[in-house]
């Protein structure tokens, strides 16, 4: 019988890789029962969700940066500099 | 099938900057590191141009790279973080666990419903919160978590980057998601329950 502990990693572990058939089986009947664990199971993918669109925004807000001109002067010195060593 | 072409190297930064300097920023989120990846991203380009083949267009052979470099990036500090603080990750980890499961491995801190809570992607208070949570974390947990969830990395890709097994991956995973968990359900879910 799976503790809410061992289900909560079986869950997270969901994410990244197929589960076996008796660790699905295990999950499964714990879930049937456990309404916590079923919120758990939710807002975790709820969570990746939410990250993704956090990505989305931050990507949203780089839209006007620049690289500063001493940025740039420095990054096209060291090209030139490697460029010619090779 | 058109063989893309790299271009001359003198051009990849006007053509290429402003696109690498975009994505390196969101993902360290610090210009100074941003700039330092974009550097480093065209020298390693330089230097494996011979090997660039044409498939992909150059933008993206030169992301690749970048990602790479940030990946390189986060590995070193990582690295550093664990030199000046060994014991950090292992503490950190039996505090919470105590906290959210009991010694027989039921809820202690027990999840809350949060109802439906895809209308909270369009509200920027609950993104605010979101951030302040993933901030929160170990600095190193939450680099992984970017890298897994909002780069959509593969597990073998990190693991192999980061010269870690997947069972420490998964773990880690797994700490910072019980950590943002408890984090949205103290600070949004609570709040809007009692406010």
């Amino acid at each position: 019988m799976l503790t809410c502990k061992d289900a909560s990693h079986l869950i997270s572990e969901g994410q990244e890789r197929k589960l076996g058939f008796r660790e699905r089986m295990g999950l499964k009947f714990h879930l049937l029962m456990c309404v916590y664990c079923r919120r758990f199971e939710q807002q975790i993918a709820f969570v990746r969700k939410a990250l993704r669109e956090l990505g989305r925004r931050a990507e949203a807000d780089t839209e006007g940066a620049e690289l500063s001109p001493e940025a740039r002067d420095r990054i096209r010195k060291a090209i030139a500099e490697r460029n010619e060593r090779k | 099938m058109n063989k893309n072409s790299l271009g001359s190297p003198d051009g990849w930064l006007d053509e290429h900057g402003a696109a690498l300097y975009k994505y390196a920023l969101m993902h360290t989120r610090d210009a100074h590191r941003a700039e330092e990846a974009v550097q480093e991203t065209l020298l390693a380009a330089l230097q494996a141009r011979d090997r660039y083949e044409g498939g992909a267009s150059a933008r993206t052979w030169l992301i690749g790279i970048l990602k790479h470099k940030i990946m390189d990036m986060f590995r070193r500090h990582a690295r550093e973080v664990q030199l000046d603080d060994p014991e950090m990750l292992e503490s950190a980890d039996e505090g919470q666990a105590g906290e959210i499961f009991s010694l027989s491995g039921s809820w202690r801190d027990k999840p809350s419903d949060w109802g439906n809570p895809e209308e909270l992607l369009a509200r920027d208070e609950f993104m605010a919160i979101l951030q302040r949570c993933l901030d929160a974390l170990p600095q190193k947990w939450s680099r992984l978590f970017m890298l897994r969830e909002v780069m959509e990395e593969d597990t073998e890709d990190i693991c192999q980057e980061l010269a870690i097994t997947p069972t420490n991956l998964w773990t880690m995973l797994y700490r910072a998601r019980l950590g943002l968990r408890r984090c949205l359900d103290r600070n949004w879910v609570g709040n809007a329950a009692r406010g």
